[in-house]
């Protein structure tokens, strides 16, 4: 069974989003995500500081079966990106929503926020 | 539900993911495909292939028949459990499949096939076969383990009953002893050492835990690609098949010219291919930029063309994406990987990096 945190949110390509009391978001994969995926190998960060559009394919993650894409469950611009990925990309299937993080944004559309799912809605989604 | 093997409820009892493969339901890991590669390099795995096609070849043409049939010659087989890899070679040349056949005596030889290919391939040696006074028959008497890894040999030993130990007792590279319904053959498809064991189904389940009890660890399909690939063997379907003839393959070395009055089939086709020139040659690759190599992706090579990657993957073992590619005859020793849209450079190399635990590139 996957875990599934209440204080996040959600879009159905998979991706946690957790909104900061600073304003900026932080962007993972689920612990569903990463046991679909199987053991990740390989991460493909996005670029700092570069402004991206809601769905935009911004990082990949690789597993040993595919790559998939990440996309930006917001728009805004990139304000941290997390390098120790690129070192330990398996961190995603041991730590997904906290160490296995992978980019933090700046929205720049906070409205766009009211778009995203909650946990019972995700865990809805991924039963179907 | 796909077909089982013997080793099904093993798979389950060790959490095993299970997926469909060629009709077959198989263990794609048990948890971690990469720390399961990891066993096989560093100590001892096994593998259920059970799935693959085990062919009894019998008769009084037995051997001339598979002179015809196969691209190596089984006359180099001379004593029993010796065994030979071949390309089985269709009249253009192509790859049908590749094989392993063990020489158990003149008028019995065992061919060990793909589980993918099993159909075509029984469908071809039977339609051979007819002008041969041979039999060519399947045998499903058997579930068959791969144990593989340093410690492989050792810990396998341990669960063998008297007699069979002493049968496997210096038993070399490429040979099998055949001993109370085991089949124990000194063969692999990771680059360790490691035996592949013909089980007799009955007795599966029960070998498979007194292996598990030694030590051994179960291994998936997934990790089974992953080291194949380290080891820089050809897998059926990805690196060669029907259309693509062995010496584009890195296959060259398992076609036997001599005696040049031996015939096979294929052999003209290949004849005339090398007169005209030989267009392609499958390389390993190792990517230097950041990127995983995969299947079918292209490959720029300046100033000389274009090829394609047939394998692919993140080295558990190198902690490096490498792969393999078809790729032009003049290739040298760089070339550009497209990746998502982007060049990435990649080094040509031998298409061997790991072997017994160490790396060659």
């Amino acid at each position: 069974m996957s875990n599934i945190p209440n204080d996040l949110k959600y879009i159905s390509s998979h991706e946690w989003i957790r909104v900061e009391d600073d304003g900026t978001v932080t962007i993972g994969i689920t612990d569903h995500a990463q046991e679909l995926l199987g053991d990740v190998v390989y991460v493909e960060l996005p670029e700092m500081d570069s402004e991206v559009a809601l769905e935009d394919e911004v990082a990949v993650v690789e597993s040993v079966k595919a790559a998939s894409d990440i996309y930006a469950p917001l728009s805004g611009t990139i304000v941290a990106v997390n390098e120790a990925l690129e070192d330990a990309p398996e961190t995603v299937n041991s730590s997904p929503y906290d160490d296995g993080w992978m980019f933090k944004m700046k929205p720049s559309e906070p409205s766009e926020i009211d778009g995203l799912i909650d946990a019972e809605s995700y865990q809805n989604e991924i039963e179907d | 539900m796909g077909l089982q093997t013997p080793f099904y409820q093993n798979h389950l009892d060790s959490n095993a993911k299970i997926v469909d493969f060629g009709g077959w339901d198989m263990p794609l890991h048990y948890g971690s495909q990469v720390e399961e590669h990891h066993y096989v390099r560093q100590d001892a795995g096994m593998f259920d292939v059970s799935h693959m096609t085990v062919v009894e070849v019998t008769g009084q043409k037995a051997k001339p028949y598979l002179q015809y049939l196969l691209a190596n010659d089984v006359d180099k087989l001379k004593e029993s459990g010796k065994a030979l890899y071949s390309g089985m070679l269709n009249e253009k040349g192509g790859v049908i499949d590749d094989l392993i056949v063990y020489y158990i005596d003149e008028t019995h030889y065992r061919v060990v096939v793909n589980a993918s290919t099993r159909e075509k391939d029984l469908a071809w040696m039977t339609q051979q076969a007819a002008s041969y006074a041979v039999n060519v028959k399947e045998n499903t008497d058997f579930a068959m383990l791969a144990v593989q890894g340093p410690n492989a040999i050792e810990k396998t030993n341990q669960v063998l009953s008297a007699n069979q130990q002493q049968a496997v007792d210096g038993i070399g590279v490429f040979f099998a002893a055949d001993c109370e319904g085991y089949f124990i053959a000194r063969t692999g498809y990771t680059g360790e050492d490691g035996y592949e064991i013909l089980v007799p189904a009955d007795q599966a389940a029960s070998f498979w835990n007194k292996l598990l009890a030694v030590g051994v660890k179960p291994c998936g399909l997934g990790a089974r690609d992953t080291l194949r690939l380290e080891a820089g063997m050809n897998l059926y379907g990805n690196d060669m098949d029907e259309g693509i003839s062995p010496l584009e393959a890195n296959m060259g070395w398992t076609i036997s010219w001599q005696p040049e009055e031996r015939d096979f089939i294929g052999k003209a086709a290949l004849l005339a291919e090398k007169e005209s020139g030989v267009k392609n040659k499958l390389v390993g690759l190792v990517l230097e930029g950041r990127g995983v190599i995969r299947s079918h992706m292209k490959v720029v090579v300046e100033g000389v063309g274009e090829g394609e990657t047939t394998s692919g993957t993140m080295s558990p073992t190198l902690k490096k994406s490498i792969g393999m590619a078809r790729v032009p005859k003049a290739t040298s020793d760089s070339v550009m990987l497209e990746i998502r849209r982007k060049l990435v450079p990649a080094k040509v190399v031998k298409a061997s990096f790991v072997r017994k635990g160490k790396a060659l590139v």
